[in-house]
């Protein structure tokens, strides 16, 4: 690590770009300046967190932006366990999260298309195309992403990223460490989480070395500890989406859930939800619903589609529709109970071994069918999302089934969370016109 | 003629309008192909009736179909599925799997035993298991599409289509012609990968007897025998099949108008 880096890094972020981003955020909180383009006849108002929200995502990636030289770079799964690399000090990034804001910012086209033009398939997940399309050409909206000097890929998401990672590793020649979870079909064997266990002490060393510091396992256990307060708070804010009308809908929960993914184990992000949920509750003391006349209540599962986010939230709302819950936000806050502080690793171990998507079909189908039991919710919308292959698995039998064997109203809708090409929204329109007909039917 | 309330399906091929009277039967109707210009058509479909019934005040009109968004002489427009429901329940007076074959979607509705849709499924993003496969295949054959259900029946064998996209298939024919492949058994062949394009999405919602049929597809026979073989099920048509999801929006109109 080099002392020009060190003094670039807290000349920028510390000194230059926190302090502005901090002002930003009070003027913002000063004097709420709702868009013009808001729907204000048909949604609330948008929460007050938000101005909070931009500020710890554009200081993240400020902090990612003067990090090379500073401070060891990690870039990491999203179901990857990254307690270990925080208590060594990494800078984490997390390409999906900045694959997910390339969406919003609607430049993945432009960025996946870098992949595309060097003969990575269009069938490739558009998380991995776009972030490949970057690691190429260097495009981001973000100004710049820094390079990593170690690698962690965790199977439990899917098996592309263990093949996209590997391309990553060979592009930066940087040590990459792959933690294997088993599958879990109906319940994690003993041998299982120890084999995940064992994995996870094999990549202390590497990761120590890269550090050039010794893992402190005090700090570890803080790390953990701030974790699960942050998981725990984010179940609790999910849960508030059982008051009708439901203070916040997914469309809002996609947005706000980014510092549980990408800043976990830190305390500003434990802060961050405790004001979030205090905000929720004063809402609901009001009576103030995310959408105006919530008349329906609806359940989402599948990945968001990140270019359309308030293309769906106004389309439904239009009709008094809120999509309370989602399968995708839960799957960040279901795991809270699992984390033991006193024994690190094995917790680790059995936390990173039960993400939905690495539990059996029949998993999800009962989460949706409690979902919607204790939301009370009137229906369900698969998004069918072409990338990701292991959430869209079964969704046609779950459909069928929350249908026939439940009564649940169902609609499975094809799209991509990442890839405008793979989205009609003509299809779409007609789909979900219809589809609300039925349920006021 | 007393003409109560009035529907308009603007479909991607064609433009169908239903008037209907206090008791719900149909009085009046009129198609034709698909102006790019909606709205100016409508008027024309209104004049046209004005002309035969001196007045249209006070007679609500709801449309439905792709188009529906482009008809502002409508009160309301409702989707073409819940119209679909509504024109064939009415019309048949029972519930069933209701397949609606168009010009550039097809859709399968279950209708529930008190005229409700159940469920229903769309095709996908593309023009296979539409009509338009078809009428595609039609032109590059030079067979007139009336005349293509009749032609495909006279067939003494079939050949497979493998292709689902309608521009592969396409290229599918010509390379079958070269060869010296009979138009009858291409066609056959033809009706088949569209309508088992058809028949998945019947079962992806669970088909629930008796299954009914409606849109323009119907004039072509060789539809129907395929759908029964494919099925195993006998297929029942309303009186009107292509005017169902005119006269759905018709019957929501009159409705309306007693609400
Ligand atoms: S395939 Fe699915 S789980 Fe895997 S990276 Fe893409 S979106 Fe994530």
């Amino acid at each position: 690590m080099g002392i020009t880096d060190s003094l670039k890094y807290y000349w920028n972020v510390k000194v230059v770009g926190q302090p502005f981003l901090h002002w930003q955020r009070r003027q913002a909180e000063r004097r709420p300046k709702v868009s013009s383009r808001w729907r204000s006849d048909i949604l609330s108002p948008p929460l007050r967190i938000g101005a909070k929200t931009k500020e710890l995502i554009s200081r993240h990636y400020l902090e990612g932006r003067y990090a090379n030289g500073h401070r060891p770079v990690a870039w990491v799964t999203s179901g990857g366990p990254v307690e270990i690399l925080q208590a060594l000090g990494f800078y984490v990034l997390y390409p999906e999260n900045h694959g997910a804001l390339c969406g919003v910012r609607k430049a993945v086209v432009e960025i996946y298309g870098e992949a595309e033009n060097a003969g990575y398939s269009t069938d490739i997940c558009s998380y991995a195309r776009t972030d490949i399309g970057s690691m190429l050409s260097g495009k981001t909206p973000v100004g710049r992403l820094p390079k990593p000097d170690l690698l962690l890929a965790c199977t439990n998401i899917c098996q592309t990223v263990l093949h996209w990672y590997r391309v990553l590793a060979k592009h930066f020649e940087v040590p990459l460490i792959l933690i294997d979870t088993p599958f879990v079909y109906t319940k994690a064997s003993d041998h299982a989480l120890e084999y995940v266990k064992k994995q996870l002490e094999n990549s202390i060393p590497i990761a120590e070395q890269v550090a050039g510091r010794t893992l402190d396992y005090r700090r570890l256990k803080e790390i953990i500890h701030l974790s699960k307060d942050a998981t725990e708070l984010w179940l609790e804010i999910i849960g508030r989406g059982r008051h009708h009308p439901a203070p916040m809908s997914v469309f809002d929960q996609f947005i706000h859930m980014a510092p549980i993914v990408e800043m976990r184990g830190k305390k500003e992000t434990v802060d961050f939800y405790a004001a979030l949920l205090k905000e929720l509750d004063e809402n609901i003391d009001k009576g103030i619903g995310a959408v105006r006349n919530e008349r329906k209540r609806l359940l989402w599962d599948n990945l968001p589609i990140w270019y359309r986010l308030r293309y769906f939230a106004e389309n439904l709302g239009e009709h008094g529709i809120c999509v309370v819950a989602s399968t995708y936000t839960n799957a960040w806050a279901e795991l809270a109970p699992l984390m033991n502080l006193e024994k690190p690793l094995d917790s680790m171990a059995n936390t990173y071994m039960h993400p939905i998507l690495n539990q059996g079909t029949k998993y999800k189908l009962d989460t949706m069918k409690r979902m919607v039991e204790e939301f009370q919710l009137d229906g369900v919308i698969l998004h069918s999302d072409r990338s990701c292959k292991p959430y869209s698995i079964g969704q046609i039998d779950q459909r069928n089934l929350l249908i026939q064997e439940y009564g649940i109203p169902a609609l499975l809708l094809e799209a991509d969370h990442d890839d405008p090409r793979a989205y009609s929204e003509e299809q779409v329109a007609s789909r979900l016109a219809s589809f609300v007909e039925m349920l006021d039917d | 003629m007393k003409i109560a309330a009035l529907g308009i399906d603007v479909g991607s091929t064609t433009v169908k309008m239903v008037g209907i009277d206090a008791a719900g039967e149909i009085v009046w109707h009129h198609l034709e192909p698909v102006d790019p210009r909606v709205e100016k058509q409508v008027d024309s479909f209104l004049n046209k009736l004005k002309q035969e019934i001196n007045s249209l005040n006070n007679i609500p009109l709801i449309a439905t179909g792709y188009g529906r968004n482009l008809v502002h002489q409508a009160v309301k427009n409702i989707t073409e599925i819940t119209c679909h429901a509504k024109g064939v329940y009415h019309q048949l007076g029972h519930g069933g799997t209701l397949i609606d074959i168009g010009g550039q979607d097809s859709k399968v509705i279950v209708i529930g035993t008190k005229g409700q849709v159940v469920d229903f499924a769309m095709n996908d993003k593309c023009a296979a298991g539409t009509g338009r496969f078809l009428e595609n295949s039609a032109a590059r054959m030079q067979v007139p599409i009336e005349e293509m259900g009749t032609v495909a029946l006279s067939a003494t064998e079939e050949v497979a289509i493998s292709s689902t996209c309608t521009v592969f298939a396409e290229s599918e024919i010509i390379s079958m012609i070269a060869h010296g492949v009979e138009i009858e058994p291409i066609l056959m062949g033809l009706h088949r990968s569209l309508i088992r394009r058809v028949v998945a999405m019947v079962r992806s919602v669970g088909l629930v007897p008796p299954l009914l049929l409606s849109g323009g597809v119907v004039k072509n026979p060789a539809i129907r025998k395929v759908i029964e073989e494919e099925t195993k099920e006998q297929v029942f048509l309303p009186e009107h099949p292509q005017l169902m999801g005119a006269y759905g929006a018709a019957l929501f109109a009159l409705k309306l108008m007693a609400s």
